[in-house]
């Protein structure tokens, strides 16, 4: 009983009414059914288990953390200078300043390169485009010791390219600069790709010029997801050591100059948390809960400022 | 295969009228559609503070096509997502009283899976499962249900396909991805995979809006076909296609506050297009159609 072309020569006309294993189907999917729903219920509390066992370690850490730095946090600690050893007290305002400045300049350069660069990966595609993303890919594996390394045998070292002859805070942000590019290209790429190509296409299709479709359009629409992407861009360099071990070097002065060695809040954890004085291990505590709280605000920030902008659009 | 004709002049022109299908309903243990094959008796549908489509009751009588027509954003897709409960998935807020056949939709011990079993679903876009064959994706609601007998499914697909208009297509190709299909012979092999499951109730969201109208016109003549033997519920913002395939045409328009949808009128195709008792559908169906 086809409804469309006539029955094929030779092939004989379908009569079977619908329902006729309806008896059956009910049967199995009922049996079935008692089996699937304990099935449904054990993988439910599998996956809640196994949620519970990702979301662990950041509790337990975040709890230990807070354990050790709590009682270190105080109005002092946040804007005093640190003190020379032996001496109590002191604090980490220079390193919680020479972390900004550093990640601030650092950001300064990748996220321009990095949303450029998507925007030509996104408009481009073939296969230089398809090279230039391969590469993105492997440059966020790239270990961030190395990329220290290699910034130190640049701009640091004697005989370096670039060399300025001792460490700086500049050659730390070019570090974190590396380190943050790919993932600013590969956040900004998605979050423009989510873009609909109808809207690209309707501003194309009035006659307006590429690059201003891309600005007027493209990226305005994709401001929230490329936000966000960026912030947690920041928020992942902010804590990184690696790259600023050979470069920014840290100090115990409040400097601001990027030509000079500059603090940062990772390198004061690595050298005070590994020293056998109390005081400098709680140092190092608290600075660690300083640095988790920043990289919790950052993450918050970046999706709060998102939901923001979102909203806006409505 | 008997085609009750007569049956669309028992609908419940008159809400006041179907209400009374409530208090069949209330009888414990014994829920019953009345004669209707679907009764939706004071729907309304919530998202977070926002109702979305308001007291609703509507039958869908057996072996019939329900047209369920309006401008975008009444509630028609929402109205048709309870019978089915997807609700359960989307958040949205479901009250009163869905009855299929003797089954309490929303009764707290209904399973959803049950329910769909009974009630299929062809979507607006033609979605087939991209990653499987032809048969594989007829065959799949029955596989899925813990069908695994060879000669069953093969049996079930080929009926599926049959009765979608689509063995003589795919017979010698069964194995081919479904993707390979044009757009109008993927939405007839999701009717045919809706199909497979045997369904009582078919809902039909838009099923051709996607489509051109040469496939249009052939599942609207699979629609008809098919309305012989399964309960149709058909979602449409065209209004030829519900004079075309519906022998009942619900209404639906925003209310007064331009915000919630509501069930205006519902009644026979031809007396809802040629003679609305309703002002405001003679409003609709004449700025649309004349």
């Amino acid at each position: 009983m086809t409804v469309t072309a006539p029955p094929a020569p030779g092939a004989e006309e379908f009569t079977e009414p619908i329902g006729v294993r309806r008896r059956l189907v009910r049967q199995r999917a009922r049996r079935s059914l008692v089996r699937r729903r304990l099935v449904s219920r054990g993988a439910v509390v599998v996956c809640a288990l196994a949620l519970a066992a990702s979301l662990a370690p950041l509790v337990g850490l975040v709890a230990y953390t807070v354990g050790r730095g709590w009682h270190v946090l105080s109005g002092a600690f946040l804007t005093h200078e640190p003190t020379p050893p032996g001496v109590p007290g002191g604090g980490i305002a220079n390193a919680i300043v020479g972390s900004v400045v550093l990640v601030a300049l650092g950001a300064a350069m990748a996220v321009p390169v990095g949303v450029a660069a998507a925007l030509f990966l996104l408009e481009r595609r073939g296969r230089i485009a398809g090279a230039l993303r391969f590469g993105a890919d492997v440059l966020t594996g790239v270990p961030s010791i190395a990329i220290g390394i290699v910034a130190y045998g640049l701009l640091i070292a004697p005989g370096g390219l670039l060399s300025l002859g001792h460490y700086s805070g500049l050659s730390g942000s070019v570090a974190l600069a590396v380190l943050m590019l790919p993932i600013v290209v590969r956040a900004s790429e998605s979050a423009m790709a989510a873009v609909p190509s109808e809207l690209r296409e309707a501003g194309l299709a009035l006659g307006v010029r590429r690059s201003r479709v891309m600005r007027s359009v493209v990226l305005r629409s994709a401001l929230p997801g490329l936000v966000t992407g960026n912030l947690l861009a920041v928020a992942r360099a902010v804590g990184e050591t690696a790259p600023l071990l050979f470069t920014a070097i840290g100090s115990q002065l409040f400097a601001l100059n990027p030509l000079q060695p500059v603090a940062a809040m990772p390198l004061v954890i690595y050298n005070d948390g590994t020293q056998p004085f109390p005081a400098a291990q709680q140092i190092a505590w608290g600075t660690a809960l300083v640095l988790l709280a920043l990289v919790l605000v950052l993450s918050v920030a970046a999706r709060a400022v998102a939901a923001f902008l979102n909203r806006r659009a409505r | 295969m008997t085609i009750d004709i007569d049956h669309d002049r028992d609908i419940d022109h008159d809400r006041t009228d179907a209400a009374a299908g409530t208090d069949r309903a209330e009888a414990p243990g014994a829920p019953s559609a009345g004669g209707a094959a679907v009764a939706l008796r004071n729907v309304s549908v919530t998202f977070g503070r926002h109702q979305v489509v308001r007291d609703v009751t509507l039958d869908l009588a057996p072996k019939q096509v329900t047209a369920l027509v309006g401008p975008s954003g009444c509630g028609k897709t929402t109205i048709l997502r309870t019978i089915n409960r997807l609700h359960d998935d989307t958040g949205g807020k479901v009250s009163g009283q869905v009855v299929v056949g003797d089954l309490d939709v929303y009764a707290r011990d209904t399973r959803p899976e049950l329910v769909r079993s009974r009630v299929g679903m062809v979507f607006q876009r033609p979605n087939p499962f991209p990653t499987m064959s032809i048969y594989d994706n007829v065959v799949a609601g029955l596989r899925l249900n813990g069908v695994r007998t060879k000669k069953v499914l093969r049996e079930a697909a080929e009926a599926a396909l049959h009765h979608a208009a689509l063995w003589d297509l795919v017979k010698d190709r069964l194995h081919a991805p479904a993707l390979r299909l044009s757009g109008g012979q993927q939405q007839r092999l999701c009717i045919a995979r809706a199909l497979a499951v045997e369904p009582e109730v078919l809902l039909m969201d838009e099923p051709c809006s996607a489509l051109d109208p040469i496939a249009t016109a052939k599942i609207e003549e699979l629609i008809t076909h098919l309305a012989s033997e399964v309960t149709i519920g058909l979602v449409t913002h065209n209004m030829f296609q519900a004079t075309r395939v519906s022998h009942v045409t619900a209404v639906f328009l925003l209310g007064e506050d331009r915000a919630t949808g509501e069930l205006v009128e519902v009644g026979p195709t031809t007396e809802i297009f040629e003679h609305p008792a309703d002002p405001r559908t003679a409003a609709y169906v004449s700025g649309q159609v004349g």
